[in-house]
């Protein structure tokens, strides 16, 4: 996700919110259609949707919570400029995932579901990107990269970095 | 006089720099004045010569692979775009590279050949072929094709595809349904990612095809957001498909009617299996169903519903274009047909394999995968996903059925084929299958639940080396309990990986120095 798009994050109006349930609410099986489009707007889904999804979709506040908490992929908090998601699956861990996973961590002094302290970068394990040919693999954002080494990585949060500051 | 150059767009390609690739090679025409025509196919699936770079010539296509965008300067130089081959990233003939020339390519039989979204591409390859005729059959006559093939869900579950949708087709008319089951979570596979993001088209057929059979006039693919690639481009494929009358109210004027969406996952395992899908797609926590009932009898929204795999919905096109026995014709015993093998993990040459059912994993992953990437022995195998047994060498030479898998406690399962080398660790591996389960549970029932944070537990104190024999006796019972309490295959299987490393590498699960 662009810089942009994290700051826009912090400007949900519980109107947005609405509208996005408005979108989806008419479809058979809305829930995670909903959830998906407040994410993809907001990059995360507020603790304030929860009541609205909850009496648009005529469902309690518990089942909602319970709903969003089940899901890996939904998030209540917003995140760092950028998501990184390392496989932490078989395949991967065959050429080496395990040790480039450990390198991370250091890299970037957090672990998973933690965001860096300069707010650039949050670490997320993902389970098969489907690139199980060419790993490790590693998700920046909705980009995925191959044969991830400690050094292919650094240099990867290098331009993560220095691209976030040219936007600024 | 213009070239036609081909650099790919799945996935993998991408995550091995194909955009850049494909960037370098316009402005190196455009330098030169080349009238480019740059097509963004579909992967072949031979994933350690990605990018795999075509151009077309008179004689055929002509491979170049792995292509760096730094190399690309340096091909043509070399005559790239005359077809010369004199350069050491020169492949030949794309289609004579062996590990291709050697595959039965049914399903997959356009993956790579053409422009993932272009239905003209589409239907100059048989494309809708199968649909055309299939608009003037019954119902019924498609169901009879597709039992008269043979085939069996290739999600892993290998039940009787026909049986299924008879099942679903003797059900009293009304709202019915045609799930796809994309939720491709298990490591290893890449099959049905390769289907919607190389040949997209293929799937809506084949969907379309299911509606017609059973009478459902409404689909939906269940798409893990873990692939956004596949999400963009099936998505595109959809729109044109409802563009070009190849869905919606009145299908190529034929008066029948079947609409397709796409619906994302959220990042939970247990979604791949089939009724915990159906409760995520009815917007709920995705909770295991007890059976029965039925999808086929009672599914989506409580109707009617066939669930299929990718893999499965995609061979129909073919059984109905080309007749039902032509597909029966390849296989063994029961196993008839082809199955796309992914070849993954520690392997030289990676990717996607379809063959007829009886080559042995030996051959697989000797003959195409070369041995390991690290070129060290190879050690272990993992075959069907993470909820499938260690496989040390002395069960390679089984050949890849599903009753010859059966038959040692192995699953084929959705066709994943892992390889680890001699650095493997696996205690380290049994530990991992039970933290997954501890992960990715639904926490419906206890065994699955509970079981995986115990079995964690035990693992590590077995590793320690605390009661070596009593913990794992306790382990073994855990197992055992898992697999015969768990309410679906998740917990019921998780244990297959253990028990693997207990029988095949007992050693491994003892303590280790750190």
């Amino acid at each position: 996700m662009s810089q942009a798009a994290v700051q826009a994050a912090q400007d949900w109006t519980l109107e947005q919110i609405q509208q996005e349930i408005d979108a989806h609410r008419h479809r058979p099986g809305a829930m995670l259609p909903i959830l998906h489009a407040i994410q993809d707007r907001f990059g995360y889904v507020p603790e304030a949707a929860v009541p609205l999804i909850a009496e648009s979709m005529r469902q309690t506040r518990a089942e909602v919570h319970g709903i969003i908490s089940f899901y890996h992929h939904f998030r209540t908090r917003p995140t760092g400029s950028h998501v990184v998601h390392v496989c932490r699956a078989e395949a991967c861990q065959a050429v080496g995932a395990r040790q480039l996973e450990a390198h991370i961590k250091e890299r970037l002094g957090i672990d998973f579901h933690q965001t860096s302290a300069d707010n650039e970068i949050t670490l997320e394990p993902v389970y098969c990107l489907g690139n199980c040919a060419c790993g490790p693999s590693v998700r920046v954002d909705d980009d995925v990269h191959g044969r991830v080494d400690a050094d292919t990585f650094d240099r990867l949060v290098e331009q993560l970095t220095t691209t976030a500051v040219e936007v600024k | 006089m213009s070239v036609t150059v081909y650099v790919p767009c799945d996935t993998t390609a991408l995550a091995m720099g194909a955009d850049a690739v494909a960037d370098t090679t316009r402005q190196a025409a455009n330098q030169r004045g080349v009238e480019l025509n740059l097509v963004r196919n579909g992967s072949r699936g031979l994933f350690w010569l990605e990018p795999l770079v075509e151009v077309a010539t008179p004689n055929g296509r002509l491979a170049y692979g792995p292509v760096k965008a730094a190399d690309v300067d340096s091909l043509i130089d070399a005559g790239l775009f005359e077809g010369k081959t004199d350069h050491p990233l020169a492949l030949g003939p794309t289609d004579d590279i062996p590990y291709l020339k050697n595959q039965q390519r049914l399903t997959f039989s356009r993956i790579g050949v053409t422009d993932p979204l272009s239905i003209d591409d589409y239907r100059a390859h048989r494309g809708f072929a199968g649909l055309e005729k299939a608009l003037n059959l019954d119902g019924q006559a498609i169901v009879d094709a597709v039992k008269a093939s043979g085939l069996r869900g290739r999600g892993g579950a290998a039940f009787p595809t026909g049986i299924k949708w008879q099942t679903v087709h003797d059900e009293p008319a009304g709202q019915k349904y045609i799930v796809c089951n994309a939720d491709e979570g298990d490591s290893g596979t890449f099959a049905d990612r390769l289907v919607m993001e190389c040949d997209p088209y293929l799937l809506i057929e084949g969907m379309t095809l299911a509606g017609l059979a059973v009478g459902a006039d409404q689909g939906y693919v269940y798409l893990r957001s873990e692939y956004p690639v596949a999400h963009r481009i099936f998505s595109e494929a959809l729109a044109r498909a409802y563009d070009a009358g190849y869905l919606g109210r009145d299908i190529r004027g034929s008066g029948r009617h079947f609409d397709l969406e796409v619906r994302l996952g959220a990042g939970a395992y247990i979604c791949g299996e089939e009724t915990s899908l159906l409760d995520s797609l009815e917007g709920k926590r995705g909770m295991v169903r007890a059976k029965p009932p039925l999808p086929a009898i009672k599914g989506l929204f409580g109707k009617p519903t066939v669930v299929n795999n990718v893999l499965s919905l995609a061979a129909v096109p073919f059984i109905l274009d080309q007749g039902a026995q032509a597909y029966a014709d390849y296989g063994m015993g029961k196993s008839r047909g082809t199955l796309p093998l992914q070849l993954a993990g520690n392997v030289k040459r990676g990717g996607l394999v379809e063959l007829a059912f009886g080559i042995t994993l030996r051959e697989l992953m000797e003959d195409f995968g070369g041995g390991t990437l690290t070129g060290r022995p190879l050690k272990a195998v993992q075959v069907g996903g993470p909820l499938g047994a260690y496989l040390p060498q002395s069960q390679w030479d089984t050949p890849i059925d599903y009753e010859a898998f059966a038959a040692f406690g192995g699953v084929v399962g959705h066709g994943g084929v892992v390889m680890f080398d001699d650095t493997v660790d696996m205690g380290e591996q049994a530990r991992f299958a039970m933290e997954f389960c501890s992960v990715e549970s639904c926490g419906k029932c206890t065994p699955c639940r509970i079981g995986a944070v115990r079995g964690v537990e035990v693992i590590d104190r077995l590793r320690a080396g605390e009661n070596v024999e009593t913990n794992r006796e306790l382990l073994a019972d855990l197992c055992d309990t898992m697999v015969d309490g768990s309410l679906c295959a998740m917990g019921g299987m998780t244990p297959f990986p253990v028990q693997s490393v207990m029988k095949h590498f007992p050693d491994e699960l003892t303590h280790r120095p750190t």
